[in-house]
Formats: structure tokens, C-alpha cells, sequence
């Protein structure tokens, strides 16, 4: 396979054609629009559905009906269309449907900005629409990965019949970068037992999420708390970088860890023990990885592009043990690997308070700094 | 000789809404209130001779209740 | 009677097959049951229960899935035209119908059937108008009309505050991809027959591939209305049908060969 250039955006939508998807439907948002605009042309040439629907409320539905039949299925937009996408979201985890949906995210929250930003983390992860449900979310820091986990999500969706959200910003997304896309797979002919396609000389089938009986709904949930148990003994992936000698480590997700990865690096060549730990699947959240290094590590830099979402998650999942420091740009403004150095050094030459919240020390300093 | 036909309300199905009494051309149906269904309803029965067969009471019924016989033409009528 | 009745007499009704043997939650007298079962004879008329998939909506529409037995899904409030043509879209061979109401076709989810209707996505929508959402207890829908009481217009709809009905067969008649677009109703007999061959109109549109088809069926909400079955279809008669007018509101050239 020769590498080419591609664009994030674009290198997504290939590689889900290629993981075989049979239909695409979406709604024009920046900064996610080049990956509807590349399925417009690309989905017919293969005789697959493309409908650019009319809103994403539509799309969702469409995306909805179209799981209902057991071919692979997607949908992507950025943050505010996402925001509109969550009841079909909601209704296609209650109905225990794959699917993948891809959330390239911008500032917000309303209508904010065409900028990247990592602010709709809670809401994937946490939930998002109504009801109790999981979604695996998976967090590219680059295009390769952004390709390669496009057709992670695809298998992980049919396995588990879950939602997979790729969870990408408007700079992963406009970036463009030397990549290899993967051979194209064929369309799927087997199909579970579950998918609508008529009743051709079989029983009838019906999807729905609804339960009016109250235990029915109860055992609904117990089903797919099960599922989410498997998926977190076997779907956990994270990504270390010089953390075997490590003394402090840096962590964030997608583009955040890609720029503390440039400030460790730098932090390296300057002696300083520092490592940096990178959450793949944000969910199932990398718990352990984080509870393990409760003894190895002095202090730790959580490195977001929103006000500590996955913050919370990581000090959990250490229990509060490890002395942490918080750093992030809001609304779309990217931070630079000299502001993280910096944070960086802050957390290697003063003592880490461990009587505060990481959060509320750094939005002092921020206010501080006027 | 007019036609003759018969109904057979099937009773789980019937909530007695009366509308194939009053769609009835021969004026036949009636509820029978001397009985109820088990979901609590006068079912419609056949009250009278007259039922042609005509089938309209089965195109208004919402319950799909109903089901229509008629007697073929040229069958003598077999003593019961 | 030990003879075999088969010598003697023609069965003129019987339930059809495609209904299962459900019995239904709609209340006594509610046309949803004609509606069902008129969808039901023409399907088995058509020979294509296996080939077809239903899209139920919310509201009393909700449980056609459990009548009808064939291949359904369940679309949240409003979205059945979406996620049917999600169905279609990957199944172009199935016959795809949504079975929606009036506040969820004309309410919540007008965006999703005029732009269904707009595409010419080759599906069929039944779509049973009876002036309120009947399912919540009887409050104002986009369909009620000018002064009508419901649980939300207790004085009657007054149009300075509370607006105006939409006509949703005339306003979808004006739109290229629609190409059947029918009123009809369900309260006598003959108007029966005439909205079951509308039904198989509309089944024949999307076989042909001819593009969106919808058929409004009017129909009565006893006791929402507060009336009973037979002063509701008085009601319907007088009142609504002046109103919602019956009538062909589109129908595709190609159609006019279809003699059933």
C-alpha cells in the first residue's frame, strides 16, 4: 500500500467505505463538512446510499432505520449537530443497534465557533441523550489513527451492537498528513438475528426501544450493562510514551496529547523525567492504567482543550492519590506545546498542593494573569 | 329468493362501538345485553333473520369482529 | 352444523392474514382498526407481507406493530419518514410504509415528511388525521380545527392565539417528488372501499418506483371527542370532511394505467 496525502476528514470517509459501510447520511457542519462532502460523491460511485438529509435530527433517523436492517451504518457532524443527534443517539442505544457516528468537535457550547475544541467529551462519554447507555468512544490524535480507528469502530459496533463514536476536532480533521488506508473490505452478507430486512419465510422481527414494563426495561438494562462490563475487560486502549523511567506524567486525549507530547519531548532533551499517557477509547476509560500509577509517579499534567472533563475521570481512577495540575484552552484556542512545557515545569519545581482542585488552581492563574 | 347469509362476531375482538348496528341495511344487529365479553363489553350478535351476507358490517367493524358467510346460489338450504 | 360449510356458503369477510391475532388497545369505535386492517387485506392482496417493513410512529399509532404481522421498527416521536428512509435507502427492494398521526406527521415531525415527501423518497405514509393527539388525552393538534375544544383549546381553537389547522394533503401537493397525495376517508362503508383502494394506490406508487405516496385518512376519536362512535362519524361527516376536503390531491400520470 503507498502512503498518500489526505486530509482528516476525508481519510475518515475512505476508510469507512473501504470497513464497508452501505450508507452514509449527514447534514453540512464545519468543521466536519469535507466528510459528507466526500461521501456525496463517493457512496454512489459504489452504488451505497448517500442522503445529505435535511437536518441532523433527519440524519440520525436515517441512520437509526438504516441499522435496523443490520448493514453497516454511519453518520458524522460537529458538536452543535451532534447536540441535535442525541435522541436517535439515545433511541439507537435502546434499541441495541451498531452504529458509528463521528463527532469532529468545535467550540461551544451553542452555536461558538468553527474552531477545534474538546468540549463535547462529557457528553459522549457521560452520556449525552436520555437514559442509561454507553457509547465506545474512540479519540485520534492524528490522520492514520484517525483512519485505523474508523475501522476499529465498525468491527467493535457489530460486536457489541453498540454506538461508536470517533471523537475528532476540527484541527485532526482539517489537518492533512501522509497516511496508508486500509484494502477495501467486502460488504457484509451475514446478518444477525435481530436485523429487519422483512420476514421472508421467517418469524416476524420488530426493533423498538421501548419497554413499557418496568422490569422488561430493568432487564434491557441489565443486558446492556453486561455488554459494557465485556467491553471494558476487553476494549481498553491507551497509548504510553516514555513512561518507563518516568517521575511525572502528562496525560490528555486526541489533539491535547498530541501538543503535550511535543512539550515532553522537549521536557526530555531538557532532563526532566516526564511521560505522557494517551487514552485511545475514552470509553471504556483506561482506569487501571491510571490506578497503577498512583505509587510510580510524583505529580501528573492533565492536558485538555476544555475545563477538565476527563480531568474528573483521570483523578478518580487514580482515587485522588496522585498530586495532580490542570491546564487547558477554551473555546476553540488550541494550546501551544511551550504553554504545556511550561505547566510542565510548574508541576517538577513547585510542591503540587494536594488541599485544592487542579481545576480551580489553574482558572486562578488564568484570572490572575487577566 | 333472497340471499341469505350469516355473521360470526368473534368476541375477543368485539368492543361493542355499535357502529355495524347502525351500518347494518337490514337493521339485524343488535348488542346483546344480556351478556359481556371478557373485556367487559355487550358484544353485536344477529338479532333477526334477514342477514343477506352483504359484508358491510365487516368493513366498518374496527376490530376486525366479524366474520361474513353467504350462502351460495343454487345450494339448497340444508335443515339445521 | 357437521357439514362442510364450504358447499354452502362463501366466506364474504374473514380477518386477514397479515393481522395478527392480536386484540388491539384502541379504544371501542376508533377508525386506527379499520386503518389497520384495510393495510393489512392489501398487503396479502399484494402477496407481499414478507417483502414489506413497517415504520410505526408515536402516539395511538405506536402499537400497529403489534397488529400487523410483519418486519416493524419503532421511530422516535415525529421520525418515522427518517428512519424509513433509512430502511429503504439500504433495502430498496422492500416495500417501506410509516403509519404515523397527526401531531406526529404534522407537529413534531413535519421537517422529517416534507422533506421525505421533497426527496420523492419511494416510500408509503398512512397518516390518520383525527384533530388531536389522542393518545395523551385528547389536546389540540396541527389538525384541529378553528373553535374545536380539546384538553389544550378547552374554548375552542381560537386562531388569533392558538393559530390555524395545517392541510397537510393540499400543502404536500405542491411538492415535485410527491406523487400520490390522496384524502380519504374512513367513516361509511363506501368511503371505506375507496380508502382501501387508495391504500393500494399508494403500495402501487412505491412498487413502481414512482416516489413519495401518502394517503390522509380522516378518522374519529370517540372519546376524545367525547361523542359516541356514531355521533362521532356524524361529526367527521359534517365538520371535518367540509374542512379536509376528500379528494386526489396529486396523483402521478403514470397511476392513471392502474385499474384496480
Amino acid at each position: 500500500m503507498s502512503r498518500e496525502l489526505m486530509k482528516g476528514n476525508e481519510a475518515v470517509a475512505e476508510a469507512a467505505v473501504r470497513a464497508g459501510v452501505v450508507s452514509y447520511f449527514g447534514y453540512p457542519i464545519t468543521p466536519q463538512t469535507e466528510l459528507l462532502e466526500y461521501m456525496s460523491r463517493r457512496m454512489p460511485e459504489l452504488g451505497r446510499a448517500f442522503v445529505q438529509a435535511e437536518s441532523e435530527l433527519g440524519a440520525i433517523n436515517m441512520v437509526y432505520g438504516a441499522a435496523c436492517t443490520g448493514h453497516r451504518t454511519m453518520t458524522s457532524s460537529s458538536s452543535p449537530g451532534v447536540s441535535l443527534m442525541l435522541e436517535g443517539v439515545s433511541y439507537i442505544a435502546g434499541t441495541e443497534l451498531p452504529m458509528v457516528l463521528v463527532n469532529v468537535m468545535r467550540g461551544g457550547p451553542g452555536l461558538g465557533n468553527i474552531a477545534p475544541a474538546q468540549s463535547d467529551y462529557n457528553q459522549m462519554v457521560h452520556g449525552g441523550g436520555h437514559g442509561d447507555y454507553r457509547c465506545i468512544v474512540l479519540a485520534p490524535c492524528s490522520v492514520q489513527e484517525s483512519i485505523d480507528l474508523t475501522v476499529l469502530a465498525f468491527d467493535l459496533a457489530d460486536k457489541y451492537r453498540s454506538i461508536v463514536v470517533l471523537l475528532t476536532d476540527g484541527s485532526i480533521g482539517q489537518m492533512m498528513e501522509a497516511c496508508e488506508l486500509p484494502p477495501m473490505q467486502p460488504l457484509k452478507t451475514k446478518f444477525a438475528d435481530w436485523a429487519v430486512q422483512g420476514a421472508e419465510g421467517r418469524e416476524r422481527r420488530f426493533l423498538t426501544s421501548i419497554n413499557l414494563d418496568p422490569a422488561a426495561q430493568e432487564e434491557m438494562n441489565y443486558r446492556l450493562l453486561k455488554r459494557w462490563v465485556e467491553v471494558e475487560a476487553n476494549e481498553v486502549r491507551y497509548q504510553e510514551y516514555f513512561m518507563e523511567d518516568a517521575e511525572y506524567v502528562v496525560t490528555g486525549f486526541g489533539s491535547s496529547a498530541r501538543i503535550a507530547l511535543s512539550a515532553v519531548r522537549a521536557a526530555r532533551a531538557e532532563g526532566i523525567k516526564v511521560g505522557l499517557i494517551r487514552p485511545i477509547t475514552l470509553s471504556p476509560f483506561p482506569k487501571q492504567v491510571y490506578a497503577n500509577l498512583s505509587d510510580k509517579v510524583k505529580g501528573m499534567l492533565v492536558v485538555e482543550m476544555n475545563a477538565g472533563q476527563m480531568l474528573e475521570d483521570v483523578m478518580a481512577a487514580n482515587r485522588y492519590r496522585i498530586p495532580t495540575e490542570f491546564f487547558a484552552r477554551l473555546g476553540g484556542v488550541v494550546p501551544f506545546p511551550d504553554e504545556v512545557l511550561e505547566e510542565i515545569h510548574r508541576m517538577v519545581e513547585t510542591p503540587i498542593p494536594t488541599d485544592s482542585h487542579p481545576r480551580d488552581r489553574w482558572f486562578a492563574r488564568v484570572m490572575a494573569k487577566g | 329468493m333472497p340471499l341469505k347469509g350469516r355473521i360470526v362476531v368473534n368476541e375477543k375482538y368485539c368492543k361493542g362501538c355499535e357502529l355495524c348496528v347502525s351500518s347494518c341495511p337490514q337493521e339485524v344487529l343488535a348488542l346483546a345485553n344480556d351478556r359481556i365479553t371478557a373485556k367487559g363489553y355487550h358484544p353485536a350478535s344477529l338479532v333477526a333473520d334477514g342477514c343477506t351476507g352483504c359484508g358491510i358490517c365487516s368493513v366498518i367493524c374496527p376490530d376486525a369482529a366479524i366474520t361474513v358467510y353467504r350462502e351460495k346460489a343454487g345450494v339448497s338450504r340444508i335443515p339445521a | 352444523m357437521v357439514l362442510d360449510n364450504c358447499e354452502l356458503e362463501t366466506t364474504v369477510f374473514e380477518r386477514p392474514d397479515t393481522l395478527t391475532g392480536a386484540n388491539t388497545h384502541y379504544c371501542p369505535g376508533c377508525t386506527h382498526g379499520i386503518a389497520n386492517r384495510l393495510i393489512a387485506e392489501v398487503i396479502d392482496e399484494m402477496g407481499m407481507r414478507e417483502k414489506t417493513i413497517g415504520v410505526a410512529s408515536v402516539g395511538c399509532s405506536v402499537f400497529i406493530y403489534n397488529y400487523l404481522n410483519m418486519d416493524f421498527v419503532q421511530a422516535p416521536h415525529g421520525r418515522a419518514p427518517a428512519m424509513a428512509t433509512g430502511v429503504k435507502r439500504v433495502l430498496p427492494d422492500r416495500m417501506v410504509f410509516t403509519y404515523q398521526g397527526d401531531g406526529d406527521l404534522a407537529s413534531i415531525g413535519m421537517t422529517e415528511i416534507v422533506h421525505a415527501a421533497a426527496r420523492g423518497e419511494n416510500i408509503t405514509v398512512f397518516f390518520l388525521n383525527n384533530t388531536n393527539y389522542g393518545m395523551t388525552g385528547g389536546q389540540m393538534a396541527p389538525t384541529t380545527m378553528p373553535g374545536q375544544k380539546t384538553t389544550s383549546s378547552q374554548n375552542g381553537r381560537d386562531v388569533e392565539t392558538q393559530g390555524y389547522p395545517i392541510r397537510v394533503s393540499e400543502m404536500f401537493s405542491k411538492l415535485d417528488g410527491a406523487s400520490y397525495i390522496v384524502r380519504r376517508s374512513l367513516h361509511d362503508p363506501k368511503n371505506i372501499r375507496m380508502a382501501k383502494k387508495a391504500i393500494r394506490m399508494a403500495f402501487e406508487t412505491q412498487v413502481r418506483g414512482l416516489g413519495f405516496s401518502m394517503v390522509e385518512l380522516l378518522s374519529i376519536c370517540p372519546t376524545n371527542w367525547g361523542m359516541t362512535p356514531k355521533t362521532s362519524i356524524q361529526w367527521l361527516e359534517e365538520r371535518m370532511i367540509p374542512y379536509y376536503p376528500l379528494g386526489d390531491y396529486k396523483v402521478h400520470p403514470a397511476l392513471a394505467e392502474i385499474k384496480l
